[in-house]
């Protein structure tokens, strides 16, 4: 149970760190200046969503490890995120529609963590989080409806983003031997409960931005047991590297 | 990422902060329509809690006076200083003034 406990604090903490990483990559490559600043107070939002969550993460393991030895001293098989969030950039229309899909989840997430009174660290981080993360829905969503419903070439061109990560979207949803512990202490329902309700919001936005929603069923899985794409590793290379060759090394 | 054809329109940004009555003009910045404009102004002018309240408006549409004019419009005050605001003694209860 404790083991599990720290286990699914874990998802939570890389889902948000791994996409801050991602998003932070955008820093000074944004296509306007305004965009670049939205897209880096995401990225911040999310690190510091990660900061407290591997925190927690670290005391409730109990091995003494804090934030930065979680962030920087695991290899990529010891991160729980979900592929999705590890996936490169690619173009803006790329981006916007990962965090879109991810966005919508989120949210769902941090509502049900927040309004639980089992876990009420993880409730109060959670409803930190949940104000963030409605405003990162907000504008991701926005921008997909203008990229879809905007020009032919930003129509066509997110309508690839769409069908080339949807496949990632179903692991989002799954459920496991640590999730089901989660669900039964009462800290938050089975990932497949919030099924229904995002498909029906994913919907609705991908319908006013005139976007088709694939029908692919494949399922790319993994992430949660540590099975990561090649992308993970050579983000955590760069993300890691400070602190592997000078350990402990502040500024 | 190619270049726009065609530049997002400017806007002016106006933000009432905390203990401020009024709106003040902070900067602008560049978006397709006002929706944007007010989430881009969220993000550029405050991520230090510096605002409750923002207005956008579109440079184009705010009609300034010509500096040419400066003269003609603002000198002939100068010399009527029975006008001039400063022979009151303010309560100190009266705080915005």
């Amino acid at each position: 149970m404790a083991d599990q406990q720290h286990e699914w604090i874990l998802r939570l903490g890389d889902d948000a760190l791994v996409l801050a990483q991602r998003l932070s990559e955008w820093c000074s490559h944004g296509p306007a200046l305004e965009e670049d600043i939205a897209l880096s107070n995401i990225a911040l939002d999310l690190l510091g969503q990660a900061r407290a969550l591997l925190t927690l993460a670290g005391q409730r393991e109990g091995q003494g490890r804090d934030e930065d030895a979680l962030a920087y001293f695991r290899t990529d098989r010891e991160f729980r995120n979900a592929l999705l969030v590890e996936l490169p950039n690619g173009h803006f229309g790329d981006t916007i529609v990962r965090q879109m899909l991810f966005d919508q989840f989120a949210v769902l997430r941090y509502e049900a963590l927040a309004s639980q009174t089992v876990d009420l660290e993880l409730a109060a981080i959670a409803a930190k989080a949940l104000k963030e993360v409605r405003y990162h829905a907000a504008h991701s969503a926005q921008w997909v409806v203008r990229l879809g419903d905007g020009t032919e070439e930003s129509h066509q061109r997110v309508q690839e983003s769409l069908n080339v990560l949807w496949p990632y979207t179903a692991e989002l949803f799954e459920d496991d031997a640590v999730s089901q512990a989660c669900a039964e202490a009462g800290v938050l329902p089975l990932n497949g409960s919030f099924t229904a309700r995002w498909t029906e919001q994913v919907r609705a936005i991908l319908d006013e931005a005139t976007l088709t929603c694939p029908e692919s069923t494949a399922l790319l899985t993994g992430g949660r047991s540590g099975k990561h794409t090649e992308h993970l590793s050579y983000m955590l290379a760069e993300m890691q590297v400070l602190q592997r060759t000078y350990p402990g090394a502040e500024w | 990422m190619s270049a726009p054809k065609t530049e997002w329109p400017l806007w002016e940004v106006f933000v009432r902060s905390r203990q401020g009555l009024s709106h003040k003009h902070v900067g602008s910045l560049h978006a397709a329509d006002a929706t944007m404009a007010i989430s881009n102004a969220r993000d550029v002018y405050t991520r230090r809690q510096e605002g409750t309240s923002i207005w956008v408006v579109k440079a184009e549409d705010i009609t300034a006076s010509t500096p040419s004019d400066k003269d003609v419009l603002f000198d002939p005050a100068n010399d009527k200083v029975y006008r001039h605001p400063t022979f009151y003694d303010l309560p100190d209860e009266v705080k915005n003034m």
